[in-house]
């Protein structure tokens, strides 16, 4: 068992803290497929954490196990100190874990504005009623709420397209919407699934410093499955490397980009 | 130039999220108020009451609760008619049960069971989505009309089946029965109509509304985010049946005074209402109100032009609405899909820049 209580401080300044997420012994299987074997991971409070591996490896699946999409049948996902009940995902999120699609996942029919606001949905409790009068508390709570979604909406600098549906936007930017709305969640950990796919180098260099500025301003633990690996080993901290439903290696990036398990992974490996 | 929006600066988050944003669209929006409260009460007649403005209005409030479920939380039901019998039988069993309580507490008691019932046949929708879901809601519209026409104490065991709406008065005035001025019907009904469209508006613009439409959009990540399915969809059933709840009362006791289920509630109306959410325009109050006058107008017009200026024989022209209602909605749909409100946005998008041409 490794350490879990240790906090160190990183080459850059940054102090990560203790384990978040402990994933313990993970095993998800769809029918006779073994889409995760038996994998143990954590994910500690402040780092920035990678999840890498060839297509089809089970890392969009071992993200839905964190999100409560996916049920596994063995194993235990602990949070903060407690292990986790089964949840249905809206659970999930009340807990402060927010995320992104590999596939954009905002509701086209909405603005920029209101795709945001849904994202605060877990801060709102006026109740039904007192929303219906929009009076009070209804009222109030919408305006606090604004303000919150403004300051992240000025953090990744989409003011002009606030009360853009969103429908209407290019892909980098519904990407950072997307980002935008699980941001305004303000959660503990943040799950990216693939931030980049798509993007220019241009894009990609900005969409980076955004995930370093949440990670470095909000102090928000980012836990993030990508393919391009320069941005991966320049910005997280840790890695842990999947192959074919198996954890074939985890450390920081430059333990990983010596270990040979990985490079056969990525490279195929000659049989002979 | 005659519709814009510069200049009309917004200090506050509250300015900026009321209701009308624009300047110009707050003055038309209390003129149509002013005249609809101040004006039309004392010029109204028979004619223009029965005819055109009390079915408007109630078709009104019966599109906007059903805009509610389908345009804004995005399950599509073809129960309304049963769920609107449902208002009408409530209301009348509370009319006949307890005389002296008001008939507006009658007409919202009447609203809040059928959100119940509402709810309760709401429960398939956790399970089932889109036209599977149409199916389950359709078993409620047939098995409400057959429970009304089977069960006789709904009717209060009166031999023909029907239901009498009894006399009954509000400050002094009557408004159900025979009666009844058109000032009275109309007013009663525009009151309803108002108060519906504001409790509407203010949820569909806060955070119930917006998990509405974020499980309409995109179920999986509504639930990422934090909204509670089951919550967003039953109190999208339960808010729909309160609005048409309210409106089947009004259908019944106001307008028709006696109503035989089959009849007034069957599937033809749950169609019509649909129909008025579509060409109206889903996820639009404003649609929600286009809608129910293009389907109310639309026949009277025909008719008008058909009999009186065309002196055409009354059962031709009675035939012909059919088809050209119909050809009029197919054509509506394909020549602009979202209905009369995104045709009105496309108008004010050319009036802002009016009269250049971009």
């Amino acid at each position: 068992m490794k350490d879990t209580v240790d906090s160190y401080v990183t080459e850059d300044g940054r102090t990560i803290g203790g384990v978040m997420m402990d994933m313990r012994g993970i095993t998800l299987r769809f029918g006779g497929v073994e889409a995760i074997k038996d994998i143990s991971f954590d994910i500690r409070e402040g780092e920035i954490r990678a999840i890498i591996g060839p297509n089809g490896a089970g890392k969009s699946s071992m993200l839905n196990v964190i999100s409560g999409f996916y049920h596994p049948q063995e194993g235990e996902v602990w949070f903060r100190g407690e292990k986790r009940p089964p949840m249905k995902p809206y659970q999930v999120a009340r807990q402060g874990i927010a995320r992104t699609f590999q596939n954009i996942a905002l509701f086209e029919g909405m603005s920029v504005l209101d795709n945001i606001m849904t994202g605060r949905l877990t801060h709102m409790k006026s109740g039904m009623l007192a929303q219906a009068l929009w009076m009070g508390k209804a009222e109030r709570e919408e305006t606090e709420n604004r303000e919150a979604v403004e300051r992240i909406i000025d953090f990744l600098e989409i003011q002009a397209i606030r009360k853009t549906p969103v429908s209407r936007l290019p892909y980098g930017l519904k990407k950072r919407v997307e980002l935008a709305r699980a941001l305004a969640a303000e959660p503990k950990l943040l799950l990216l699934d693939e931030p980049m796919a798509g993007m220019n180098v241009e894009e990609k260099e900005d969409m980076s410093r955004y995930i370093l500025d949440v990670n470095d301003e909000f102090g928000t633990t980012v836990a993030l499955i990508e393919h391009d690996m320069g941005v991966v080993m320049d910005i997280s901290d840790r890695v842990v490397v999947m192959d074919y439903g198996r954890k074939i290696g985890d450390g920081t990036p430059s333990e990983v980009r010596n270990n040979q398990d990985v490079i056969d992974a990525y490279l195929g490996v000659a049989h002979d | 130039m005659l519709y814009r929006e510069a200049g009309d600066f917004k200090t506050t988050y509250k300015a900026d999220s009321q209701t009308f944003p624009i300047a110009f669209d707050r003055w038309r929006y209390w003129a149509v108020l002013a005249v609809a409260w101040l004006v039309i009460p004392f010029v109204i007649n028979d004619y223009w009451a029965n005819a055109i403005l009390v079915p408007f209005l109630i078709y009104a409030i019966a599109a906007i609760g059903l805009n509610i479920l389908t345009g804004y939380c995005g399950q599509v039901s073809l129960g309304t008619g049963g769920f609107m019998a449902v208002g009408a039988y409530a209301c009348y069993k509370l009319m006949t049960s307890f005389p002296d309580v008001s008939m507006l507490v009658h007409i919202m008691l009447a609203g809040g069971i059928t959100a119940l019932v509402g709810a309760a046949f709401g429960l398939p929708s956790l399970r089932i989505k889109g036209f599977y879901l149409a199916v389950a809601t359709l078993a409620a519209q047939f098995f409400l009309v057959w429970l009304f026409n089977k069960v006789s104490w709904f009717y209060n065991y009166s031999a023909s089946g029907q239901i009498n709406a009894p006399e009954r008065f509000v400050f002094g005035h009557a408004v159900t029965g025979a009666n009844t001025t058109p000032a009275a019907q109309y007013l009663i009904c525009l009151l309803f109509v108002t108060g519906c469209a504001l409790l509407a508006r203010n949820l569909t613009r806060g955070t119930v509304g917006r998990s509405w439409m974020a499980i309409r959009d995109m179920d999986i990540a509504a639930e990422i985010i934090g909204v509670d399915p089951l919550k967003a969809k039953l109190t999208a059933f339960a808010v729909s049946s309160f609005f048409i709840g309210i409106s089947g009362a009004l259908f019944f006791a106001v307008y028709l005074g006696a109503v035989e289920v089959g009849e007034a509630f069957g599937i033809n109306k749950s169609f019509l209402v649909l129909f008025m959410c579509i060409i109206g325009g889903l996820g639009s109050l404003f649609g929600s109100f286009a809608g129910a006058a293009f389907l109310v107008l639309l026949p009277v017009a025909l008719k008008v032009l058909g009999v009186d200026v065309l002196g055409w024989p009354t059962q031709i022209v009675s035939h012909l609405q059919l088809v050209v209602v119909g050809a009029l909605i197919m054509f509506f749909l394909i020549k602009e899909p979202h209905g009369l409100a995104q045709m009105w946005r496309h108008i004010k998008e050319k009036l802002r820049l009016w009269p250049f041409p971009y």
